[in-house]
This record gives structure tokens, C-alpha cells and sequence, in this order.
């Protein structure tokens, strides 16, 4: 079904080594506009860094990447960004000693016409932004490290949505939140869906996942145990795929996938 | 009682929005100054030790200016006052040795390119060791500290370790001295052109925020700000007009302009010195680059947190690279200032320098663990060190004596400074 959308991303046989270690291995995954992928696996599986390749935090060595079906050349966190590509890491890259603002726009500063910074005009769009997040955010002056888990995690996602995101991708997006703001987080991920954005979350945590993807994509020893749509399988179906690595029959096996016979 | 006092210290300083680190460093300095001069009989507080102040810390001031940016970077120079050496020989030999013999002695383009191959070669050395840094992932303590040892060893190899002199006088100006005081009636230009800087700030700061709707000031904190500055500002104008070029000096100079002496004497005042403007001037033109350009800011997230820095798309390496050098290029305005103040370059000129300007930046509030720090405060810190440094030979104490209290004032303003910002991070912690 997914093939007859022309994909927005498609990555095909990516690869990369650390020290003679296979990180990831041959790893084929796609998405389409306004679909909400999850990546699933242990820590350790190589989630993070197969979408790393993806935000241009890493070259990979081998394979190749297509937006909108045409190739693309991503080596820079810049070149992602300019295929519309954000990204929200789990640690949130944030720098603890700038204010939102500053960080909204790092890389990508607004500048009067004598070339200097307009910080009047990023506040302004900032204060915008963080309106639509979290409308009780305050701390507008203050840096980054005074505030709080969730708020943090406003100013990292009104980052990624603030510059017209096509692709978004989400490591981890609520270990550090409370139950009110995952919910927050969750309620934005369907709103942003519906704006026809495609999102990668990435969890090692099925429950996370599960009622927001529209398929789940796993991982194992950096290797890709299968795809599955969400509704087709259910979760103890989806925690075999990620512990044992066995691929139940109404997902697509990728090259990580046990044999059949030795399940 | 006294937490409702301090709650109102408190919104006073956040209303004004005066930074409370710098009012305290000031606040330090006077008590420096006023302990210093009781102590050496009243020869502290005096026009002319104030300028001779001024003029001594020009050299270390520039230099802090840049170190801010390398110590929020994350990284350290060590190597500056041996840049100062090496900049400063090379900017002696041109000017005195090799470019009379092309234009002949005095021609008025002399320090114009003495200066330009200076910060030539000062920009050059930035970018070799920022090259290193940046791009072969050398640490910059060791980079720089092999750069201590080899430009110290290039300036003694420029003319054998000889001694060079005298410089040219246009380039004198810089040091300082009687030719490099700009007088009375310019002092004053200068003073008229900062009052109108700072009520054109003021204004503008207010129009642009009334422009998109964000809470002002209040009129009282905005007229007492700058109110404040305008002051400051006055009461250096005052100070160096009222310190008189020596009476020989003076009749020379009535003689010239075809002046008649009065019989009480002739008094023509100093007014500012040359390298204290230009070391004003290097402190504007870094603050600028440090909060209102992109640079700056790459800078400061560099050092806030490296890997977000360059995940957001930065060119991390290349700003580091402009930072030494940025570093380099001040070391040769201090250069400059030094060889022209000394009327020589010397084998030994800027030597120990790097410790006196990361000491500077330091006591003016830079951390040593990056992201954090103010130019003002770091040429503040470099104006504490003087002080304290030439408060104590009036005071007649012998210079290890000096040392110890330098090391130990060193030490301290840095605790005092954690427990600061321990305390106000708390305080504003949800």
C-alpha cells in the first residue's frame, strides 16, 4: 500500500561502521508524507544512528538516501535542513547558556539589514511559536538551563516545526516528560500529521509508539528485523520482533529477520 | 527586613536591567582604589597616576577583549604574549630598519604599514594555530603552548635577540605619552560623540521594543542608566583634562603657535591617551562581534554546548579558527600599543603577558569551562589587575610581595564570582 504514494524518504541498503563494528547493517526503510513511523529496538540496536545519517550527523558508509524519490546528497546537518529535515534528539542539543530564542534560531539567525542579529524579531517569532507549544512559557530572557524538563523540550520541538519541517524525526521524544506533557507531545504528533508532515519516533519503548504510528519499523543488532503496520500486528507480535527478532507473518521481513525454521 | 531589602536590590537591578556583576566589579575597583590611595598618602587618586593607569592597561585590556571570546569558545591562548613579542619585533624592524631605507626616515606612511604587516602577521599566526585546533583536533592548550615557545624563539631570531629602536614617531602616538594625548578641546569631541551614542542606544533600544509590542522600561530606569554612563564618561573627561603636560612642555608648544606665556604659568591639559581610545574602541568592536553578529553568537554556543553547535548546522571549525584569529590581530593592535609606549621592541616585550590577560578575563567573570563571559568585564578585570599592580609600588611593597598579591586576589575574585553564580541560578530556578 505504501509503495503506490511515492515516498517522501526512502533510504535503501544504508550502512555504517564505528571501529570494524557494523552499527548498522543494510538497512532499508521508507516514509511517506503524513505517516508516522516508529523505530523500534533495544538501546543499542542502531535507531539512533541510522537516523543520524539521515540528519547529516553522520556519513554513511554505503547506501543512498531519495526525497521525494529523487536522490539526495545529505553531509551536513545543513543539507538535511535543507531538504526540510528536523530533527529532535534525545538529548535535545540545546545550548544551556543561550535563551530560547537564541537557540530557536541557531544556524538559522534572523539578521536586520545591516547584517547584524535582529534578536528583537527572533523573540518575537519565538514568543509565537512557543504560544502554539506551551502557552504558559515565560522564561523568554532567561537561558536555556533555567528551565524546566518540558520546557526544554518545547523550545527543541518549536525548533524543529518552527521552519516548515517535511520530515520530522523524534529520538526519544517524551523520556524525559511527565504524563500531562507526553500527552502534550502526543496531541502535537497527530496535529503535525494531519499538516501532512512525515515523522520518525524513535523508542525503545513499545507503549510510546504503538497508538500513534501508523507502522513500526524494528531493529536488532543494528540490523532491520521487519516492518508492520500498526493495526495488523499486535504489541506481544511487535516485542517478539524487538527481543527475539522473529517476524510475525503480517509484517515485511527485512535482513534482520530469524529464518522461519530456526524461530 | 533584610530579605526585603535585597528583593528590592533585586528588581531594582532587573528593572534597570543593569548587569549586578559588573556594578559589583565596579564596586571592587573603587575599594582597590580608595584602600590604595589612603594607603600610599593620597599619590593614588591623582590625575596623573589615573592616566598613567589608564595608559598602563591599554595593552593587557585589548588582549583580554579577545581572550573573552577564545576562554567562551571553550578553548585558551597561552600564546599571546609571545605573539606580542614576535608581532612587535617584526612591526620595529619595518618601521625602523627596513622601511627608511625604501622611504627615507619619518615619511608619514611608515606606521600605517608597520601597523598593516603587524596585524598581517598577527592574523597569520591566529590562523596557523586555529588551523590546528580546528581542523587537526590539536587541544589549543598544547597548540598555544608550543606557540609560547616558538614565537617567543621567532622574535629573538628576527634580529638576533638586539634590541630595536627608536620607533617612528607617527607610531609613538600609540604608546601614548605627551604626542599620544589628543587634548583638551578632543577629549571633549569624544565625550559629546559618547553622550550621543548613548542617548541614541537609549532611544533606539526603546523604539525597536515599543515597535513590536514588548513590555518597556520604566522612564526612571532608562533616564537613570543613561544618566549613569553619561556620567562615567564625564568624569574621565575630567580626569585626563585635568592632568597638565609639563610647563617646559607647555611654553614649547605656546612657543610654536606663537602663544605669550601668562606670568602664573601655562596649563595645556593631556586629555585622553591614544591607546586608552583604541583600546575603548577594540572593546566596542568586540562586544559588537561577540552580541550582535553571527559570529558571536556561534561563539557563545560553542561554548554552551559544542555538538548542539554543530548540529544545528554551524561551521564549528571555522568559527573557532576566526576566533584565534581575532586573537592574533588584537595581539598586534596590543603590540602596538607596547612597542610604542616602550619607544623599542624588545626581546622580552609581552612576556608573561598571556597570564595577566587570562587572569584579566577571568576576574572579570569568564569561565573557564566556556559559554560564559562579557568584554567589558574582562577589560574591567585587566583595569583591576593594574590597579593593583601599580597601587602597590606606590605603596613601595617589593615586587614578589606584589606577586603573592595578585595570585591571591586572583583566586579569590574567582570564588567570590561561583558563589554568585551559584546563588542567582538558584534564585531563578522554577
Amino acid at each position: 500500500m505504501s509503495d503506490a504514494r511515492s515516498s517522501l524518504v526512502e533510504m535503501r541498503g544504508m550502512s555504517i561502521s564505528f571501529g570494524g563494528v557494523r552499527a548498522v547493517d543494510d538497512v532499508s526503510l521508507d516514509l511517506s508524507g503524513g505517516e508516522v513511523v516508529g523505530l523500534l529496538g533495544h538501546n543499542g540496536a542502531g535507531k539512533s544512528t541510522l537516523i543520524k545519517m539521515l540528519s547529516g550527523a553522520y556519513r554513511p558508509d554505503a547506501g543512498d538516501i531519495r526525497i521525494d524519490g529523487r536522490p539526495a546528497t545529505i553531509h551536513s546537518p545543513r543539507d538535511a535542513r535543507r531538504y526540510g529535515i528536523e530533527t529532535i534528539y534525545q538529548t535535545l542539543a540545546l545550548a544551556e547558556n543561550l535563551d530560547a530564542a537564541a537557540n530557536l534560531f541557531l544556524g538559522r539567525e534572523l539578521r536586520s539589514g545591516w547584517g547584524t542579529l535582529d534578536d528583537v524579531a527572533m523573540e518575537v517569532e519565538t514568543r509565537k511559536v512557543m504560544a502554539r507549544l506551551n502557552p504558559h512559557f515565560a522564561k523568554f530572557k532567561e537561558p536555556v538551563r533555567a528551565l524546566s524538563g518540558g520546557q526544554r523540550q518545547a523550545v527543541a520541538i518549536a525548533r524543529a516545526i518552527h521552519f516548515n519541517a517535511r520530515v520530522l524525526i523524534m529520538d526519544e521524544p517524551t523520556a524525559a516528560l511527565g504524563p500531562q506533557e507526553t500527552q502534550q507531545v502526543a496531541d502535537l504528533i497527530v496535529q503535525l500529521k494531519k499538516e501532512g508532515i512525515g515523522i520518525f519516533l524513535i523508542s525503545h519503548d513499545i507503549h510510546d509508539v504503538f497508538d500513534l504510528a501508523d507502522r513500526v519499523a524494528v531493529m536488532k543488532n543494528g540490523r532491520l528485523v521487519g516492518t508492520a503496520r500498526t493495526h495488523a500486528v499486535t504489541k506481544d507480535e511487535v516485542l517478539g520482533m524487538i527481543i527475539l527478532g522473529t517476524c510475525p507473518a503480517a509484517a515485511v521481513p527485512g535482513p534482520g529477520a530469524l529464518a522461519a525454521g530456526t524461530a | 527586613m533584610a530579605v526585603s531589602q535585597r528583593r528590592g536590590l533585586a528588581d531594582l537591578f532587573r528593572a534597570t536591567e543593569i548587569d549586578a556583576r559588573l556594578v559589583g566589579m565596579l564596586g571592587a575597583l573603587a575599594l582597590i582604589w580608595i584602600g590604595v590611595d589612603l594607603l600610599s598618602g593620597g599619590a593614588f587618586l591623582t590625575p596623573r597616576n589615573l592616566w598613567n593607569l589608564s595608559v598602563q592597561t591599554a595593552s593587557v585590556a585589548v588582549m583580554a577583549a579577545g581572550m573573552v571570546l577564545v576562554i567562551v569558545a571553550r578553548h585558551i591562548d597561552l600564546s599571546v604574549g609571545s605573539i606580542l613579542g614576535l608581532v612587535g619585533m617584526i612591526m620595529g624592524v619595518t618601521q625602523a630598519e627596513f622601511l627608511p631605507k625604501y622611504l627615507g626616515f619619518d615619511h608619514p606612511l611608515i606606521w600605517v604599514i608597520a601597523l598593516v604587516v603587524g596585524l598581517a602577521v598577527g592574523a597569520a599566526i591566529g590562523l596557523l594555530q586555529g588551523v590546528i585546533v580546528a581542523y587537526l583536533g590539536v587541544p589549543a592548550f598544547i597548540v598555544t603552548l608550543g606557540g609560547l615557545l616558538v614565537w617567543r624563539g621567532c622574535a629573538w631570531w628576527v634580529t638576533s635577540g638586539r634590541t630595536v629602536a627608536p620607533m617612528d614617531d607617527a607610531f609613538r602616538r600609540m604608546g601614548g605619552g605627551i604626542e599620544g594625548a589628543i587634548g583638551a578641546n578632543w577629549t571633549w569631541v569624544v565625550a559629546l560623540i559618547a553622550f550621543a551614542a548613548i542617548v541614541w542606544r537609549t532611544l533606539h533600544a526603546r523604539r525597536r521594543r515599543r515597535l513590536v509590542g514588548f513590555a518597556l522600561r520604566p522612564v526612571w530606569a532608562e533616564v537613570t542608566v543613561a544618566g549613569l554612563a553619561c556620567l562615567a564618561v564625564w568624569a574621565v573627561v575630567l580626569v585626563a583634562n585635568s592632568y597638565d603636560l609639563p610647563p617646559r612642555v607647555a611654553e614649547r608648544i605656546a612657543a610654536e603657535r606663537g602663544l605669550t606665556v601668562p606670568p602664573q604659568g601655562l596649563s595645556i591639559a593631556h586629555g585622553l591617551a591614544l591607546p586608552v581610545l583604541i583600546a575603548v574602541a577594540v572593546g566596542i568592536v568586540v562586544t559588537f562581534l561577540a552580541q550582535r553578529t553571527r559570529f558571536g553568537r556561534y561563539v557563545f554556543a560553542l561554548g554552551g554546548n559544542p555538538e548542539a553547535t554543530e548540529l544545528s548546522g554551524v561551521d564549528t571549525r571555522r568559527v573557532t579558527v576566526m576566533v584565534f584569529v581575532l586573537m592574533g590581530m588584537l595581539c598586534a593592535v596590543a603590540a602596538a600599543i607596547s612597542t610604542a609606549r616602550l619607544n623599542a621592541a624588545t626581546n622580552a616585550l609581552g612576556m608573561l603577558d598571556e597570564l595577566y590577560v587570562i587572569a584579566a578575563a577571568v576576574i572579570g567573570g569568564t569561565s573557564l569551562g566556556g559559554g560564559l563571559g562579557t568584554v567589558a568585564g574582562a577589560m574591567l578585570g585587566a583595569l583591576v589587575m593594574q590597579s593593583l599592580q601599580s597601587g602597590m609600588v606606590l605603596m613601595g611593597l617589593d615586587t614578589p610581595l606584589q606577586n603573592i598579591v595578585v595570585g591571591f586576589v586572583l583566586v579569590v575574585a574567582v570564588w567570590l564570582d561561583r558563589l554568585y553564580r551559584s546563588r542567582t541560578l538558584k534564585g531563578s530556578a522554577p
